[in-house]
């Protein structure tokens, strides 16, 4: 597991991010999520007001966005709440980077499945290209975390890096979306593996085979 | 009302009850570290194992599962022993291995459990845990390292205390209970965290390595640190106070205390007076008891009714009584216990009580609290309120805003507000049905009246919250004259007894002899002319009456230090003395002659005031609160502020910030 204590308070901190405010934008959004409680209970929208405030400070730095403590006070205040209870929330879920990162946040999965299909191979080549797990690289567009089930074992191995899911790896296929990603362009989402669609099985269906072509009653065969 | 089996023994058990409330009443045992009766249910320790049909054929946490009709508890399988022993393990996977070295040792429950369910060595060969320490404050020592996750004081500080600052971050094997960015704990509940804790990993600062459980005497004793009488237990070795923990009594304290009165004991053994004093030449010069007394006697010879007596906060009815005795036996009526100068009616006791009494305003729906900042003046009765207000009572408050710990209304410092308050607050009060007032020190000049006929105006209950320890008690012995303090002030007599009045101001005696008969070297002892070293609470039996016109006894847990006596016997020396007879020569026989004065100090309890005086409809309130009679939470009274822990949570908690921008 990464380091999951906030960044340190400093007064470099607070100068930086101390008069940290939704835009009008989020704002409008946060008040969407809060409305969606009743009376009373707003600090239920506490995740998705993180969230928010996390892109924003992304979209700021230009980065995949942290959360610095001032920002964790401003929710807090946003919701009227206990600073502590936002922490806790912030602090538990792994999705809340408390540190900074660089602009791609290449998440690599190394559970079980990815694990068999490579996964070690893939975080060789992540740090091959200079990462660092839990820090930024030099250039300041890396940051590399090791993280447990992403969801997507069907096409092992996996990473996520922001917003996007990057499947079906080998450490070439990830230097392509690497480099593609660098170069400032959006390589393809998804599985990597050429002529898949989606995680369908690899080599074509194995169920319901007749069910390709057309529509099949199997109800019958049953 | 469901029927359960208890390892084969039938019991009905209240709706709504658990599992382990269930099995509690069957007499059974469950061991158990995050449940709490009085916090809500976590159940995350998993101790509470027991084997449940109809279920899953698997343990079950008896504390989170509600007991039903028909259910077949067994708490005395194996599979029961199994379970709770494999928790214990786990448990014990990262727990440090540290009792020699650990304040708990002794009264710890992961070890009194483990004495039962854990296995002789561990299995365990991987790194242990270990985790920072946490700063918690001036009172709260942390190790967090033996912390088990219990949450306990995480729900203390957001549910009772009403304060979150207590948290769990992170997750898993990672999780850590700490305040935010390791600030203190700031509220005046914070050390009751240390009592809830099973384990060491929350303990107490000031009485960090100072002894073990088992090498104390526990006295049960009576808090007087403010007006709630908050049910303690001391302990003691030797001479030494060594720490005051509370006593569970659902009527007065729960079981909760406030950080002073935890906290103030240290105070007993500093600034001690422990020798005669005399002023010679203008300076306090040890002597003699005789000469103490013949300087008395000396004074009085012209007139010996020209005595007076000043009862201060911290007194017990006993030695006020034995003032009375003396007093009378002079032919003075000269007593007065309101030192700040208060002269309220006192004509009936059930105007100046807090009638609903505390476990009754938890039911109260509307709450008007006129003039009492009741975090710092009883901060045991704002967790009543706190209660109350989770019911769905509304509170107002009139008086300068203070940070509560529930939602409150406040309508300004003017009391004027009283004689018209605004529509939609009385409208309030007028459809609740069971409406409460509470009047406190800092509006009883300028409010009683009004408060007296609202509250009768809305069929409310009248409270009045007071501050001392000795207020009630005093107002039961005729401690308070119509004019208040500057009655005898007026009277002007030759010798003034101050019964360890330290709050009160001396100017108007220049011309009386000053004799302060108390404990601590503190405000009125500067002013005395005489200084007669008397016992603190802990080192007297007494009698004391709450702010709800409770009488409760507390006993002695040491003898007081040097040359220092029991109040009572000083003032029967000083009869002697003064050649007058006050009718006992005993501590018990001076109690009897005190409760056939007055019978309801004889009795332990609520005493009865009788009906409430009927109030004046035309009394008007006025005057506004510019500030609360306390200005310090910490430091209120002597031993509060010879206290190294108050003046350092003092410091720390209230003037941090000023103190931190001095340094800058």
């Amino acid at each position: 597991m990464a380091d999951r204590n906030p960044a340190p308070d400093t007064p470099e901190l607070r100068e930086r991010w101390g008069a940290f405010a939704f835009t009008d934008e989020n704002r409008a959004r946060a008040d969407r999520h809060i409305a969606k409680y009743p009376e009373g209970r707003q600090r239920s929208a506490v995740m998705p007001l993180l969230d928010l405030a996390q892109r924003q400070v992304g979209e700021e730095t230009g980065t995949q966005g942290w959360l610095p403590l001032p920002v964790i006070e401003y929710v807090a205040d946003y919701l009227d709440m206990p600073v502590i209870r936002v922490l806790e929330v912030a602090s538990f879920y792994f999705m809340y980077n408390l540190v900074p990162v660089g602009k791609f946040h290449v998440q690599v999965c190394g559970t079980t499945p990815c694990m068999l299909r490579g996964s070690d191979d893939i975080i060789a080549a992540c740090k091959k290209r200079g990462m660092v797990k839990g820090g930024v690289s030099e250039d300041g567009l890396w940051t590399l975390t090791e993280v447990e089930c992403m969801g997507n074992c069907a096409t092992a191995p996996m990473v996520q890096i922001n917003d996007g899911n990057y499947e079906d790896l080998t450490p070439e296929r990830l230097d392509a979306v690497l480099d593609a990603l660098a170069a400032g362009e959006q390589p393809r989402e998804g599985t990597q593996e050429p002529g898949r669609h989606t995680s369908e099985p690899s080599g074509g269906p194995t169920t319901l085979r007749d069910m390709v072509d057309a529509n099949h009653d199997y109800r019958g065969e049953w | 009302m469901p029927t359960v089996t208890v390892d084969g023994r039938e019991i009905e058990v209240p709706d709504g009850a658990t599992v382990l409330q269930a099995c509690e009443l069957a007499g059974k045992e469950i061991p158990r570290f995050c449940y709490h009766e009085r916090l809500s249910i976590a159940g995350n320790c998993r101790m509470c194992l027991v084997e449940v049909k109809p279920g899953p054929p698997k343990p079950q946490a008896s504390c989170a599962l509600p007991a039903t009709e028909g259910q077949e508890i067994r708490t005395d399988s194996q599979m029961v022993k199994t379970a709770r022993e494999g928790v214990m393990e786990f448990l014990l996977i990262n727990h440090p291995l540290d009792c020699p070295i650990c304040d708990q040792g002794g009264e710890c429950d992961l070890q009194d459990q483990s004495m039962a369910y854990g296995r002789g060595g561990t299995r365990y060969r991987a790194n242990k845990r270990a985790v920072t320490e946490k700063y918690m404050g001036p009172l709260i020592k942390t190790v967090m390292t033996r912390c088990i996750h219990c949450t306990r004081c995480v729900r203390f500080s957001e549910e009772i205390a009403g304060v979150d600052e207590i948290g769990a971050v992170g997750r898993g094997e990672d999780m850590q209970i700490t305040t935010y960015l390791e600030h203190a704990a700031e509220h005046e509940l914070s050390a009751n965290v240390i009592d809830l804790c099973p384990v060491g990993a929350l303990t107490s600062r000031p009485y960090a390595f100072e002894a073990r459980p088992w090498e104390l005497k526990k006295t049960l004793s009576i808090d007087v640190s403010d007006a709630v009488g908050a049910n303690i237990r001391l302990d003691s070795r030797g001479r030494e106070v060594m720490r005051a923990l509370p006593r569970i009594n659902d009527d007065v304290n729960e079981e909760w205390i406030s950080d002073k009165a935890r906290y103030q004991v240290d105070g007993l053994t500093r600034r001690r007076l422990d020798k005669v004093y005399m002023r010679k030449k203008g300076k306090l010069q040890p002597a003699s008891w005789d000469e103490a007394f013949k300087a008395i006697a000396k004074q009085l010879k012209s007139d010996k009714s020209s005595i007076a007596a000043i009862a201060g906060d911290l007194v017990d009815c006993e030695t006020m009584f034995a003032a009375r005795a003396l007093l009378n036996a002079c032919g003075s009526g000269l007593l007065e216990g309101r030192q700040t100068g208060m002269d309220y009616d006192t004509s009936n006791l059930a105007a100046v009580n807090f009638n609903s009494t505390f476990a009754g305003i938890e039911s109260a729906d509307a709450i008007l609290i006129v003039g009492s900042h009741v975090r710092w003046e009883a901060p045991l009765v704002n967790v009543r309120l706190r209660k109350a207000v989770k019911r769905g009572a509304k509170v107002f408050v009139v008086g300068p805003e203070w940070e509560t710990t529930f939602p409150a209304t406040f309508l300004g410092t003017d009391l004027a507000v009283l004689n018209d308050l605004p529509t939609e607050v009385a409208e309030v009060f007028d459809t609740a049905d069971k409406p409460a007032v509470i009047v406190g020190g800092a509006s009883l000049k300028g409010a009683h009246g009004k408060a007296l006929a609202l509250a009768s105006g809305w069929g409310a209950e009248f409270n009045v919250l007071h501050t001392t320890a000795a207020r009630m008690g005093s107002l039961m012995l005729g401690y308070a004259r119509k004019g208040g303090i500057a009655d005898i002030a007026e009277a002007a007599p030759r010798v003034l007894l101050a019964l360890g009045a330290d709050e009160m101001n001396y100017e108007p005696f220049a011309d009386s002899l000053k004799v302060y008969i108390g404990h601590h070297g503190d405000k009125g002892a500067h002013a005395a002319d005489i200084v007669l070293p008397a016992a603190s609470y802990a080192e007297k039996d007494g009698t004391y009456v709450n702010t709800e016109g409770r009488v409760q006894f507390a006993e002695k847990a040491v003898f007081a230090p040097g040359d220092a006596r029991e109040d009572w016997t000083i003032l029967r020396a000083l009869a002697d003395a003064l050649k007058v007879e006050v009718g006992f020569d005993s501590f018990v026989e001076l109690q009897s002659a005190m409760i056939a004065a007055v019978p309801a100090l004889g009795e332990e309890g609520l005493a009865d005031y009788g009906e409430l005086p009927k109030p004046d409809a035309k009394a008007k309130a006025e005057g506004s609160i510019d500030a609360y009679p306390i200005a310090d939470f910490y430091l209120t009274n002597p031993i509060a502020r010879a206290s190294a822990t108050m003046q350092r949570c003092s410091q720390e908690l209230l003037h941090g910030e000023e103190l931190a921008e001095a340094a800058e």
